[in-house]
């Protein structure tokens, strides 16, 4: 047999090996984005004296949309319809090949950390190409908007991955997952809490929340996501929502297991996975109530301060790897 | 072999240019365009077959250049050059066919693009000082030439030559005297001479030489602040020359820098790097910002080129410096990558750039302003300049994202260098790569979704038709090529890897494994595009089966179409849309200081009463911020003492015998 036989065949196995594991992450955040989502707006509530939606309510609002009449703005093209898709395709690959329940998920060596960044920025991009494909005057400034905040975010975001990598010497997400459980050290490292800082601030944005963006608001003078997907109904609204989930998911699982990994499953047993599923949503329920917090006790930013805050995420992303080299 | 195939090339690129100035109209534009094509496929071969053996050729002959000889020589480094300009030049040459059919274009012009090619197929391999500059010249002027080709039409393109010419020229004057200072010092005028004699030359004059020559080279390259010409060359040029400048032109900027810096120069020290590293971080980040306020479309991509030279000057600097550092294998993977991301350039905005020319010649405009909708009057032209689009911006599965990915690791893993000046220029140079990452989306997803998506804004826009069929194989070749690399990056691997190690002094061990993703055997870290291609292909299919399942029987065949939501107004026109302009207002406002934006707001009222506007014009222009600053003040200085010298000569002969005797005198002295 040829070498590129067999290491094909080894390649296959791991694959199989690996495959239950992706798929168990992508279950556990298919259910649990739209959880946190839920959470979050009951924290909300809460904190504002109401007694709010039950915490399942935005996955019954998915069962609800997904059954109903699928209609296009007459002047949009495939485009808007293809857009959804891609977003929750992309999340998928992304959710699947990030360690959030296993440190071994498929594409072990391939998981690297500017894939997810990039995957999430091919998300982005289908829901702006979306937001103006209809040619409406909303959806456009939805996606002006919401690429404007994009691309101030990214560099804080990439600085702050750069920042993780350097001291982990790679880029590879399961190795920084397992580097940091190899060096409980690391944890209070001024690096890394100016990097979880910066992270803290990406994801804010890159999820729509205040001060940022306000996910409850119809008011057109301040909607940035919610203008740009003013045009979907029925199914695909529901994949928006449903993608959209799926990314603050992550972006919360992964905050959570770049900085805290403890629980998180090396090897594939099973009730080493369930055991992982149930830390992961501990750990990311706790971010999400901690940005709730945030959410009730902050204004939203005047669009055009937006660019100051992230800034600052660009800037302590930035000290985050300064501090790193100058300690090293 | 590879050598035979090479100059049967060139003999069809000639051929070309003959028949091109021979033939009758119709005739002319068919032959030149075929020929051009063939004399491209030949040079491909040759140069792949260099990339594949790794074996060098050289060719000497001393009849053709009185004096000197015409030397060349094809190594995997200058390889990688040619085969990058042959493969735009394929598709450019096919695309012409049915680009001229519409308006056909005069005897010089299709005679000169043949020429044109040939010129940047001889600059890399030039291996003399002679043969380099005279080739040099030669592209310098038969693109002029071809710029100026649509004159009559376009009164935007003589001022856009002049631009260019002055700028070359200047270039070109620097690269001489600094080719010649080597060559005088080496005692011979052929590469190998200099490369040779690199060691005995004094650390002084080889930064003077690398200084001149960097003017040079970094103002072909469209390195700010040497890049005015550029964004307005680029667009004003005919589009398959555009196509061409920006995909094959630029490159030879960069290959003179790693040429001269690298192999004739011997590596240097740090500061030249350092430099290098400087002008690219700058250039990546004013190009990208400019790409994102930009409304013109080939201008949004002339800048995206300026913005993608800095990215790849910043990997060409990392390279020398860590290289200097004695880093060698980390200096290698940073070439490498610079290399990858220069080719995957090429291919996508040489296809960006066709493309545009398909909807200039369809709409008759290229301002986004006016465009709209072109999506489904131009599917194939569109999804072809969406398939350049997302590549451009690094999406995961196309090729641009495979060479950004590998640049990144690169300067992320040159950290590991302990030396302080390298590292900080490591860090700006991330930074830039992040920054333009946001911005190049921004400015892409404007082109795409302002352009192609939404209503039609003009009357042109409205009824435009699909472009003819060469048009779109020259245009869809180019895209293939994007993806296939984008899917199995690996397959360039070898050939890129060669081209390193005959482009870096220091020689270079090879930074990655086999196969057909990415994998940094000893530096941990690797993507497989192939499979997260395959992972979405799957996700995709996936999500469209379970909602066919759980959507309502009924609901599944055809989707209602109704009205926009237009704030309960009725009556959603074209002109409620955003437009280009309107899409980069949040940016502009942001980098305010940077583009400094020019606005003009003019109010005239009615007679009667002031209170009562009777019309408003608002103007807007984002004019280059550098020129201003740079520029205006050397032009204005020259021509003042313009102004001044005019004076002197009045008309009166007794002064001009005056001045002959004045000199005459002069000179008796001088040789007394």
């Amino acid at each position: 047999m040829s070498p590129a036989a067999s290491a094909a065949i080894l390649a296959g196995a791991a694959l199989k090996m690996r495959m239950p594991a992706s798929l168990l992450q992508v279950a556990a955040i298919v259910v649990g984005g739209p959880l946190l989502v839920g959470l979050m707006a009951k924290c909300r509530a809460r904190a504002e004296g109401r007694i709010g939606a039950p915490i399942s309510q935005p996955l019954r609002d998915l069962r609800k949309l997904v059954r109903k009449e699928r209609i296009h703005a007459e002047h949009s093209s495939a485009v808007l319809a293809v857009a959804p898709f891609v977003l929750v395709a992309s999340a998928t690959v992304a959710v699947a090949i990030s360690p959030l329940v296993t440190t071994a998920p498929v594409l072990d060596g391939g998981a690297d950390a500017f894939v997810v960044v990039y995957l999430l920025l091919m998300g982005s991009v289908a829901l702006a190409l979306g937001g103006l494909d209809p040619g409406t005057a909303f959806g456009g400034m939805g996606s002006s908007r919401a690429m404007t905040v994009g691309a101030l975010a990214e560099p804080a975001l990439l600085v702050a991955i750069l920042a993780l990598s350097i001291q982990a010497k790679t880029s590879n997400l399961p190795g920084i997952v397992k580097a940091t459980l190899a060096h409980p050290g690391w944890l209070a490292s001024p690096e890394r809490l100016l990097a979880l800082a910066a992270l803290v601030v990406v994801v804010i944005a890159e999820t729509g929340r205040i001060p940022v963006d306000n996910p409850s608001t119809h008011l057109e003078l301040t909607m940035i996501h919610e203008a740009m997907v003013l045009e979907y109904a029925g199914p695909e609204l529901a994949l928006v929502t449903l993608g959209e989930a799926m990314r603050l998911g992550l972006l919360f699982g992964l905050v959570a297991n770049l900085f805290f990994p403890w629980g998180i499953a090396s090897s594939a047993s099973l009730p080493q996975l369930s055991l992982a599923v149930v830390v992961l949503a501990a750990k990311a329920a706790t971010i999400a109530v901690v940005i709730a917090l945030i959410e009730v006790s902050t204004a939203k930013l005047r669009l055009f301060r937006i660019p100051e805050l992230l800034a600052g995420g660009f800037v302590l992303a930035v000290l985050a790897v300064m501090t790193g080299l100058v300690t090293r | 072999m590879s050598e035979v195939a090479f100059l049967i090339g060139l003999g069809a690129a000639s051929a070309a240019a003959l028949l091109g100035a021979a033939l009758p109209a119709r005739l002319r534009v068919l032959c030149a365009g075929l020929l051009s094509s063939a004399a491209c496929v030949c040079v491909l071969l040759a140069a792949g077959r260099v990339l594949v053996s790794g074996h060098a050729w050289n060719a000497h002959s001393s009849e053709v250049l009185p004096l000197t000889g015409v030397s060349l020589s094809l190594d995997p480094l200058s390889a990688v050059f040619v085969a990058t300009a042959a493969a735009v030049g394929l598709a450019a040459s096919c695309y012409t066919i049915g680009y001229s059919a519409h308006s056909t274009p005069s005897r010089a012009a299709t005679a000169l693009f043949p020429v044109f090619l040939a010129s940047l197929f001889l600059v890399p391999a030039g291996a003399s000082v002679a043969t380099f500059m005279v080739a040099w010249e030669l592209m310098a002027l038969t693109s002029l030439l071809l710029l100026l080709s649509e004159h009559r039409r376009r009164k935007e393109s003589q001022e856009a030559a002049q631009w260019y010419a002055s700028m070359t020229h200047v270039g070109a004057a620097a690269i001489l005297l600094g080719l010649l200072l080597l060559a005088t010092h080496a005692n011979g005028q052929t590469f190998v001479a200099m490369a040779a004699h690199r060691s005995r030359l004094p650390i002084v004059l080889r930064s003077v030489i690398f200084l001149l020559t960097l003017v040079g080279f970094a103002s072909k390259a469209g390195a700010v602040p040497l890049h005015v010409w550029l964004p307005r060359a680029h667009p004003e040029a005919p589009s398959p020359v555009s196509a061409l400048m920006s995909g094959a032109m630029v490159n030879l900027g960069i290959y003179g820098i790693i040429r001269v810096g690298e192999d004739l120069l011997g590596g240097g020290v740090l500061w030249w790097w350092l430099l290098v590293v400087a002008i690219g971080v700058i250039s990546a980040f004013f190009g990208a910002l400019h790409a994102a306020a930009s409304t013109d479309l080939k201008r949004l991509l002339a800048y995206s080129t300026v913005d993608n030279m800095g990215l790849v000057l910043i990997g060409v600097g990392a390279a020398g410096s860590l290289a200097v550092g004695g880093e060698r294998l980390l200096a290698a993977l940073a070439l490498l990558a610079s290399l990858f991301h220069l080719v995957n350039h090429a291919l996508f905005k040489g296809s960006l750039f066709l493309s545009a020319g398909a909807v200039q010649q369809a709409t008759g405009t290229r301002d986004l302003d006016q465009l709209g909708g072109l999506a489904r009057r131009l599917p194939l032209t569109a999804a072809l300049f969406g398939l350049g689009a997302l590549s451009v911006s690094a999406l995961p599965g196309l090729n641009g994202f495979a060479s950004e990915w590998l640049l990144l690791e690169a300067l992320l893993h040159g950290f590991a260098d302990h030396a302080g000046a390298t590292v900080v220029s490591l860090l700006v140079g991330v930074a830039a790569l992040a920054i333009t990452g946001g911005l190049t989306a921004a400015a892409f997803v404007k082109a795409l979704g302002v352009g192609f998506l939404g209503q039609p804004r003009t009357p042109g826009a409205t009824s435009a038709r699909e472009v003819a069929p060469s048009m779109l194989a020259g245009m869809g070749l180019l895209a293939a090529v994007c993806i296939v690399l984008g899917v199995a990056p690996g397959v360039l691997l070898p050939a890129l890897r060669r081209a390193t190690a005959s482009g870096l002094a220091v020689g270079a061990p090879s930074p990655l494994r086999p196969g057909l993703g990415l994998d940094l055997a000893s530096l941990n870290g690797a993507i497989e595009p192939a499979l997260v291609v395959a992972g979405l292909l799957g996700a995709l299919v996936l999500t469209w089966t379970l909602i066919r399942l759980l959507a309502r029987r009924d609901e599944l065949h055809q989707a209602r179409s109704a009205e926009a939501w237009g704030c309960g107004r009725e009556l959603q026109t074209a002109r409620m849309e955003v437009t280009a302009t309107s899409f980069a207002e949040p940016l502009r406002r942001v980098f305010v200081d940077v583009l400094r934006p020019d606005h003009d707001i003019e109010v005239t009222h009615v007679a009667e009463s002031r209170f009562f506007p009777q019309a408003i014009r608002y103007q807007h222009r984002i004019d280059d911020g550098l020129e201003r600053v740079l520029y205006r003040p050397v032009i204005s200085a020259i021509s003042a003492w313009g102004r001044l010298a005019r004076r002197v000569p009045n008309g009166s002969v007794h002064r001009y015998l005056a001045f002959g005797l004045v000199a005459l005198v002069i000179i008796l002295v001088v040789l007394a």
